[in-house]
């Protein structure tokens, strides 16, 4: 049985699935920085599509609504010239796992070549790329509280034009790493690509409590984690952490880890703001600091749809390679 | 009496932890019964011989969980087919837990269960009452009844009470007609919606968590209730070294109580949850190595005197789903026996001690005269080959339940016969 | 793979002179002024930077890489090695001289017209070569080629460089090979 990170790459090393940045050597997430590079200027022609994926289906699966995500990764399959579904699947209609499994037959009839996964549930984009048919390439676009590598390698794409390289950098991440798929890929992928150090700052009601096994150092006070700091991730706070006694209010959180221009001036006087979006203001961070000029959330948002042609291009590449030399 | 009743075991080694027996010997059976051990009694003529060269023989295995399915969820398993596997697998009593459909909290449901295994022939079969109505944790059931019907003990399994107060007069009232309490301690609002252990693996995997304080919480209320009530308690399928440890403590002080462990946790940690292996999903989680290394020493130590299955057999549907949305358990009726010996094969304990945990283990906690054989006791007996290796294919597994995440595991001991009550219920061809 | 030197530097260097005089006359027989010079990644780039030299040209040179225009994608996947393609100025209504080692299949040109025209609709494109063989597989025809070079069935010809330039021909028997080789010849 494939387990794990094997899952996602075949016998050659080369990546079949996305599924988390887990087992993927730096060799491999640079290539995909590098694609990503030369699919960046797609969106400034007359044409904005190479015809790379002509005639490939790419279905967005979709189990969990996130209209910025699923949009990006749409334009992302039309860019490549690929014909794309959209797939909006409510909890409702599928709570039971049979279910997901017939949807996954039932498109597989009509010769889909990729599924692109969002589901609430950890584990969901593993467990269908281990039933996908050979030759179908699934890319995890957030699994519960597991893994968004997508996100986690645009996230990776604008540090890298914005700081040339990942070494000697110290990066701060900030909020809620408990719940966020977000943080655990950031963290998987800044230590894969040899960042110096990377921080986490939270209260310890929205840390994992083997956090420092993710291979990081913990801040509990936002003055002291910032400091001299190159990158600040803010993460997303739900509301409904309030109510499940994770936090007072969105007031106090404010108060101690929001992001504000008197904060971020004890970071490197270069440092970059980033947030995976969408923002809540007064909450993460003030305004000033969202709309100033550190920050880098709309390039993150622009830069999202060339690193997502490059994974849909790469697994596209490998698993019809794959059945080439299935058939030969 | 014709002779057809006459078994003769001929020169297995027996191993009978309770009479401190191991040796190569004989063993005679008559009327469902211990005849003789070592010569024949005067006239005995046998019938049946069993060669017991090179093999063990022991008491039955008494397994104190196994879900039969039955009624409700005959798609994932029956009382027939179960009860067939537990007979394979050398167990010859079991304990099957209330959370049936409907549940047992009437004579009615627990005398029907009695009678189809009955009926089916392969193995004793001992309900567990529910210790509240429909186990909602609410009203007591009527426990007097339960026990007349044949409830041997009182559970509301997975759904361990979270009133406080309905859980001290559940045990209460238990204590007035001497029935035992089991419980599976999982503090309700700890362990949340969880499904692993909080600990390296979840918190990478980004599982919702099960804490070792949802366990350690509810075994320290319980032990304190079980104190002020006077109720006798057992504790089911620990699986956190804190809790062993508490256990160790409430066993120095002679407290009534008594702890079980599922062999699966003493094999596998929660690393076995990599790449959400479903098979691998069970109730209490999966937990640290330290964990597992404390349980396997708590079992040496006799602290937890029982060794189960946990059996869990489902359909294929029930484990195909990302892992939190899968349901929890093994089909451990098959790797009962093996497993544990395995724990002897790894230096964890010696031979006697393994087989005193499914025999005398069990026995003495359920208060049952089995679990051993000397002259007189009822001939429940498994007899195998302890050292030859069979590797686990889940397809083959006997119970219907195919879900094991020992699939491909080398195991040693092999069943080649199992008596209930001196019948031969099981023979490996 | 075995392969041996063809050609140095200074012999290449002759025959990108070849090719500038070439192009010069072919520009004044159409009457075209400011050409926009393309270069195909990676051979035909160094081409283009001396050959953008060469013809005193005023705007920066523009590159492809065809990587994402591959006919040959479904066999081979993507090419670990991608870069963007850069063309610094719109393409609408200019007369493009499109620039590439060695000239086989033709299919790589297909390519790369293709990605020219997803940029915009030029006047005319050129297409000039450093060396041309036998073996197309598409209606493409160079308009400019220093070096006409029949090969033996199973030998392959490639462009070395940047520094020194130089060709070499190999013999099959690992077309796949992209080290220190201007990129597989089509």
């Amino acid at each position: 049985m494939s387990r794990g990170p094997s899952l996602q790459l075949d016998d050659t090393g080369r990546l079949r699935h996305f599924l988390t940045i887990d087992g993927l050597n730096r060799e491999l997430l640079t290539e995909i920085l590098d694609t990503a590079e030369g699919f960046a200027g797609v969106s400034e022609r007359t044409v904005k599509k190479v015809p790379i994926c002509r005639g490939k289906i790419v279905a967005n699966l979709f189990f969990e609504n996130s209209t910025r995500t699923r949009t990006t990764f749409e334009l992302a399959g039309k860019r490549l010239s690929a014909d794309v579904l959209n797939l909006n699947i409510t909890a409702s209609s599928t709570s039971k796992g049979e279910t997901l499994l017939d949807t996954l037959r039932n498109l597989e009839a009509m010769h889909v070549d990729m599924f692109v996964v969002r589901h609430a549930v950890s584990g969901a984009a593993h467990f269908i790329a281990r039933h996908a048919a050979p030759g179908v390439g699934v890319i995890n676009a957030g699994d519960g509280r597991h893994a968004h590598p997508t996100q986690a390698m645009l996230d990776m794409f604008t540090i890298r034009r914005h700081k040339g390289e990942f070494t000697g950098l110290r990066v701060a991440i900030v909020g809620d790493i408990l719940h966020s798929r977000v943080a655990r890929s950031q963290i998987l992928a800044l230590n894969t690509l040899g960042v110096s150090e990377v921080r986490v700052i939270a209260p310890r009601t929205l840390l994992p409590v083997e956090a420092r096994s993710l291979g990081v150092h913990i801040y509990h006070d936002m003055d002291e984690g910032i400091r001299d700091v190159d990158v600040v991730i803010m993460l997303r706070l739900q509301k409904e952490r309030m109510q499940g006694a994770m936090l007072p209010s969105e007031h106090e959180y404010y108060r101690l880890f929001g992001l504000t221009e008197a904060r971020l001036a004890a970071a490197d006087s270069e440092a970059i703001v980033m947030h995976p979006g969408p923002i809540n203001r007064g909450v993460e961070m003030s305004s000033e600091v969202a709309d100033g000029s550190r920050s880098v959330i709309l390039q993150q948002v622009s830069y999202g749809i060339a690193v997502r042609m490059a994974v849909i291009s790469i697994i596209i590449g490998t698993q019809n390679q794959q059945s080439q030399d299935n058939k030969g | 009496m014709n002779s057809s009743n006459k078994i003769s075991i001929l020169q297995g080694r027996l191993i009978d932890p309770a009479n401190g027996v191991d040796r190569v010997t004989d063993i005679h059976i008559e009327n469902g019964k211990v005849a003789a051990i070592g010569e024949a009694p005067a006239g005995f003529q046998t019938a049946t011989i069993i060669h017991g060269n090179d093999k063990v023989v022991c008491p039955g295995i008494i397994d104190l969980c196994v879900n039969l399915r039955e009624p409700g969820a005959e798609y994932k398993a029956t009382i027939a087919s179960e009860t067939a596997a537990a007979a394979h697998s050398g167990i010859t009593t079991l304990c099957c837990p209330p959370d049936t459909l409907p549940v047992i909290d009437t004579p009615a449901i627990a005398g029907q269960i009695k009678h189809k295994a009955r009926k089916a022939g392969y193995c004793r079969v001992l309900p567990l009452g529910a210790q509240t109505q429909e186990l909602k944790g609410e009203k007591l059931s009527e426990m007097a009844a339960l026990k007349e019907a044949g409830c041997i003990a009182i559970s509301n399994n997975y759904a361990p009470l979270a009133n406080t107060l309905v859980q001290r007069r559940a045990l209460e009232y238990a204590a007035t007609f001497d029935l035992l309490t089991i419980i599976r301690s999982n503090d309700r609002h700890l362990s949340d919606h969880g499904c692993a252990h909080e600990g390296k693996v979840a918190d990478r995997l980004g599982l919702p968590v099960i804490p070792e304080a949802a366990e350690t919480v509810a075994v320290a209320r319980d032990l304190a209730l079980a104190q002020t009530t006077g109720a006798a308690i057992h504790f089911h399928t620990l699986s956190s070294a804190s809790a062993a440890h508490t256990l160790a403590w409430a066993r120095r002080e002679k407290r009534r109580v008594t702890a079980d462990v599922a062999v699966h946790q003493l094999h596998l940690t929660e690393m076995d949850i990599e790449g959400f292996d479903s098979n691998a999903h069970v109730l209490p989680p999966l937990r640290s190595t330290g964990d597992r290394d404390g349980l396997r020493q708590a079992v040496a130590e006799n602290i937890i005197s029982a060794i189960c299955s946990d059996h869990q057999p489902h359909e294929a549907d029930a484990k195909a789903a990302p892992f939190p949305a899968t349901e929890p358990g093994i089909s451990g009726l098959d790797t009962l026996l093996p497993l544990t010996i395995k724990l002897v094969h790894e230096g964890v304990m010696d031979l006697a001690t393994a087989i005193a945990r499914l025999t005398i283990g069990p026995a003495e906690i359920l208060g049952l005269p089995l679990g051993r054989l000397q002259v007189g006791a009822t001939a429940d007996i498994c007899i195998f080959d302890p050292d030859t290796y069979w590797t686990v294919v889940p397809d083959q597994l006997t119970s219907q339940g195919k879900n094991t995440p020992f699939g491909g595991w080398e195991l040693p001991g092999i069943v080649t016969h199992t008596l209930l009550e001196g019948r031969i219920v099981y023979q490996r061809d | 793979m075995q392969s041996n030197s063809f050609m140095n530097a200074d012999a290449v260097e002759s025959l990108v002179d070849e090719m500038a005089g070439k192009l010069w006359s072919l520009m004044n027989e159409r009457g075209i002024q400011a050409p926009l010079l393309v270069g195909i990644r990676t051979g035909g780039v160094w081409l283009a930077e001396m050959l953008h030299q060469e013809l005193g040209l005023e705007e920066p040179l523009g590159t492809l890489d065809i990587s994402f225009y591959r006919d040959d994608f479904t066999r081979i996947g993507m090419n670990p090695e991608v870069h963007p393609s850069d063309l610094p100025v719109p393409v609408d209504d200019r007369h493009i001289i499109l620039i590439d080692d060695v000239l086989h299949t033709g299919r790589t040109i297909r390519a790369a017209l293709n990605e020219i025209f997803d940029y915009g609709r030029p006047a005319s494109v050129i297409l000039a070569c450093l060396v041309e063989r036998k073996g197309r597989e598409l209606p493409i025809q160079p308009d400019v080629v220093a070096l006409h070079k029949v090969m033996k069935p199973g030998e392959h010809i490639t462009l070395t460089g940047p520094e020194p330039l130089g060709l070499v021909i190999g013999t099959e028997s690992n077309r796949e090979s992209r080290n220190g080789e201007s990129g597989a010849e089509t």
